[in-house]
């Protein structure tokens, strides 16, 4: 296969058929805490997929150029939580000083990426599956992007359904676990997309 | 072991500094008047305006969408500090001041239910669960949450007493 082709179906695969949200059930915090509008999921998405990516690539050089070479293989979760915790507060710097309005609604969330365990279990699963650098990339650029759909897809089910005359014993997060499981059973249709 | 402590300690040093130059390069300036403001006001965050806290309170009068005159605490003096602040004139004789008041625990009437322990804003309230409460003369900023709360109306505001310590000659009359 060439190498572009592979690319693409690593991204593929790792954004719809081995989806951290739907079937690896990492992340779920920030998507049931902050899908309950379009705006507000889709600046959670960008600003974690700019995290797990550069994540990704920060601790693919960790892990190769320091912790390897220096035998160093059980500091492994606390670098990698340290470098990610680096990039969360950059991120929110970034983002308070490009778009208050973005600051206020993502709130407790966009510190809370740092905790997000889709972050580190992507970086962490790098690691295992010997990935180089422009893999561990791609890895982590398909993840985010898995991660960004289900909480677009997501947050358009929530409007939907704030509308709907929802049973009164289901109002609220009740309804909303039970979308989201169903959004997973569907994306498990994706399993055998690739073979 | 020593290249652990190392590596991990440059790793924390590098992170650190590129965080500090990334947090001037990326500084956000607040809004000067409010924060201004925010010093001018009580600070106990009682919530007796409706907003959440000082800070809020602050915001709503720098953006003009409250009164000056909206902070019971703060009574007339910090209605005219404000309105003196932010160059507008307002109605002062509106406001009912009673000078500066302090909560104070009427004895007989305390059952020690602990309620208004939990609301000061300032922990000026001291005692225990069946034990006469009593309220720290210097913590107290009058802001009476407490009274609002009390089940047997033990809490009354009392205008601060004159005693030897706090007792200032009065000003004289304006001719």
């Amino acid at each position: 296969m060439t190498a572009p082709a592979e690319f693409l179906l690593l991204l593929l695969s790792t954004a719809l058929v081995n989806n951290v949200v739907l079937v690896k059930f990492l992340g779920l915090c920030p998507v049931m805490g902050v899908s309950r509008s379009m705006d507000a999921a889709l600046g959670m998405g960008l600003a974690t997929t700019f995290v797990i990516t550069l994540a990704a690539g920060a601790s693919w050089m960790l892990e190769h150029w320091l912790l390897l070479p220096l035998d160093l293989g059980y500091l492994r979760i606390l670098t990698f939580i340290l470098v990610i915790a680096a990039t969360v507060q950059f991120t929110e710097m970034v983002i308070r000083r490009l778009s208050p309005g973005l600051y206020q609604s993502l709130g407790i969330y966009l510190p809370l990426i740092t905790t997000n365990c889709a972050v580190l279990g992507v970086a962490l699963l790098n690691v295992q599956q010997g990935f180089g650098l422009l893999k561990s990339l791609l890895y982590g650029f398909g993840s985010a992007l898995g991660f960004t759909l289900v909480m677009l897809v997501f947050a358009g089910l929530r409007e939907r359904i704030a509308l709907a005359r929802v049973p009164e014993a289901f109002a609220g997060a009740p309804v909303a676990f039970i979308a989201i499981s169903l959004l997973s059973l569907a994306f498990m249709g994706f399993a055998g997309l690739i073979a | 072991m020593l290249a652990a402590v190392i590596s991990l300690s440059l790793l924390g040093a590098g992170l650190g500094l590129a965080l500090g130059f990334a947090s001037r390069q990326f500084a956000v300036e607040g809004n000067p008047l409010m924060d201004e403001l925010v010093a001018m006001m009580p600070g106990s965050n009682c919530g007796q305006c409706g907003f959440p806290g000082c800070t809020g309170a602050a915001a709503a009068i720098a953006e003009g969408t409250a009164p000056p005159t909206c902070c019971p605490p703060g009574g007339k003096a910090l209605a005219a500090a404000l309105a003196d602040r932010l160059g507008i004139a307002i109605d002062l004789s509106a406001l009912e001041d009673r000078g500066p008041q302090l909560a104070v625990v009427a004895e007989e009437v305390c059952i020690g239910c602990c309620r208004c322990i939990k609301v000061c804003p300032t922990d000026a309230i001291v005692g225990a669960a069946k034990q006469i409460h009593n309220v720290l003369r210097e913590a107290c900023t009058g802001c009476g949450s407490c009274v609002e709360r009390c089940p047997t109306e033990a809490l009354v505001m009392r205008p601060v007493p004159a005693t030897l310590q706090h007792w200032v000659w009065p000003k004289p009359a304006a001719a």
